[in-house]
């Protein structure tokens, strides 16, 4: 539990430095999803790897859901999926629902899935990057009026729920390394 | 700021994320209904994003020539001799084209031929895709003192690449000719039948509504054909190349997936424009 809650009492007014300190926590898990995602925008010349960005951003918007909510609230999860939409070019909009959706999985199933290892958690997210996959696709196919190709969203669905191990772990060493803003 | 109760507070938290989900469908709507401003906040945003990746790309460029080079290691003998030969061979055809290009002068002067307009052209350094998952496109860097307009056209050193659909203060968007929303008028060069050309999001491009009694052959060369004003004629676009189904595709020239630097021609073409590209726009300057 919070230190702060197990010593009542007055203390003295937080310093610019401490406040700065806690913002910079209470920002990190955002402004690293923010990161990842422009860092995939960069010339790498790999194939595929338009997928990577609704991938890095998929797993980044779960893993902080599910492991930091406080620091990942709905308003950033709707920021990141307009940054998503705009950097993916997709129909507005679409990116936001889907990680809007994925959130609020998340958050219904953190008490569960928190207790559970690393490998349920995996699990559980297959079918959220199905899902996520499928409903884009969908709206895609609704807004633009064009049968888009299917081949990619299946393509994107497997590479979103392959790709998490290989995210999760520098993740989870980061939400180790940088500890909540409350638990100091 | 205003305190609440935590009751309040509680209820507040929860009515956030279906608020934002409401949102979201808010900006499905917005975005059908005027596609133009996601248009711009998207170019602004790559305006800013373009220099940082055209720092990047040339380290991340080298990079990959490294890593392409060791490969190259291993079979350098064997490429050596396949180049060797191929040199003779193209050397034969410089002749051949040497000869063929004096006479086409001769019969031209005898003619008095009007000679195809020279276009003038820029070379930009193609910093990121812009694409997405759904569209195939390209992100060049321009400079900020460009002269690039919508619907000009870029080619890299092989074929035809694409058209320019957006332009930003520095940076300028291709949609490749391998687009779902790509269309373009082409002939063929040996029948001189005329087709269009679909995109379909894969590596290969369609060719559809060719004229009865003629058929696509493997391997003959596909240009573009200046109907519709769109495109001026004779651009190298690529050789046909029939699907195991039997459906006529084009494997383009132009390396789309391997694009570094590209030329963007402006032969004054303005056939197919965008709507909003003609619409006057009074009061902006």
């Amino acid at each position: 539990m919070a230190l702060r809650d197990r010593s009542p009492g007055i203390r003295p007014r937080e310093t610019l430095g401490g406040r700065l300190d806690h913002a910079a926590r209470a920002g990190f898990p955002a402004t690293c999803t923010i990161l990842l995602m422009l860092a995939t925008q960069a010339p790498f010349g790999i194939a595929g790897q338009a997928v990577m960005l609704p991938a890095i951003a998929l797993a980044c918007v779960w893993f902080w859901s599910l492991f930091r909510p406080a620091a990942m609230p709905p308003v950033a999860v709707f920021g990141i999926g307009v940054l998503l939409d705009l950097l993916g070019y997709m129909p507005l909009g679409v990116s936001v629902l889907v990680l809007l959706v994925a959130h609020g999985i998340a958050r219904r199933w953190r008490r569960f899935l928190g207790q559970q290892g690393f490998a349920m958690t995996w699990l559980a997210f297959a079918p959220v990057a199905a899902g996520a996959s499928l409903v884009s696709w969908v709206l895609v196919v609704a807004l633009t009026l064009r049968l888009m190709p299917a081949g990619i969203a299946i393509f994107q669905a497997v590479l979103t729920a392959a790709f998490y191990p290989v995210l999760a772990i520098p993740l989870a060493w980061a939400h180790r390394a940088v500890p909540e803003a409350e638990a100091i | 700021m205003i305190r609440l109760s935590i009751p309040a507070r509680q209820a507040l938290s929860k009515l956030t994320l279906p608020v934002l989900v409401i949102a979201a469908f808010g900006l499905m709507l917005l975005g059908k209904a005027d596609t133009i401003l996601a248009e711009r906040v998207r170019m602004a945003l790559n305006d800013s994003l373009g220099p940082i990746y055209s720092v990047l790309a040339e380290p991340l460029g080298a990079m990959r020539k490294a890593v392409d080079d060791v490969g190259d290691m291993w079979d350098l003998r064997a490429e050596n001799a396949k180049l060797r030969e191929q040199n003779e061979y193209l050397r034969r055809w410089q002749s051949i084209a040497l000869a063929l290009d004096a006479e086409n002068t001769r019969l031209k002067a005898s003619l008095h031929w009007i000679p195809d307009p020279t276009a003038n052209y820029v070379t930009a350094r193609v910093v990121a895709d812009a694409g997405g998952v759904y569209a195939r496109a390209a992100l060049l860097e321009i400079g900020p003192n460009h002269s690039v307009k919508k619907g000009e056209i870029a080619l890299d050193e092989r074929g035809l690449v694409g058209r320019v659909t957006e332009v930003g203060s520095r940076t300028a968007r291709v949609l490749l000719i391998t687009d779902l929303n790509s269309r373009i008028p082409v002939i063929m060069e040996t029948s001189r039948a005329r087709a269009i050309l679909v995109g379909t999001n894969g590596p290969r491009p369609r060719l559809l509504y060719w004229p009865e009694g003629v058929q696509p052959q493997e391997g003959e060369r596909i240009v573009t054909s200046a109907e519709a004003n769109a495109f001026p004629a004779n651009l190298p676009i690529g050789t046909v190349a029939h699907t195991v189904n039997g459906v006529p595709e084009v494997q383009p020239f132009a390396l789309l997936n391997r694009l570094e630097v590209v030329r963007i021609f402006d032969y004054g073409m303005g056939g197919v424009t965008a709507p909003e590209a003609e619409r006057p726009t009074p009061g902006r300057h």
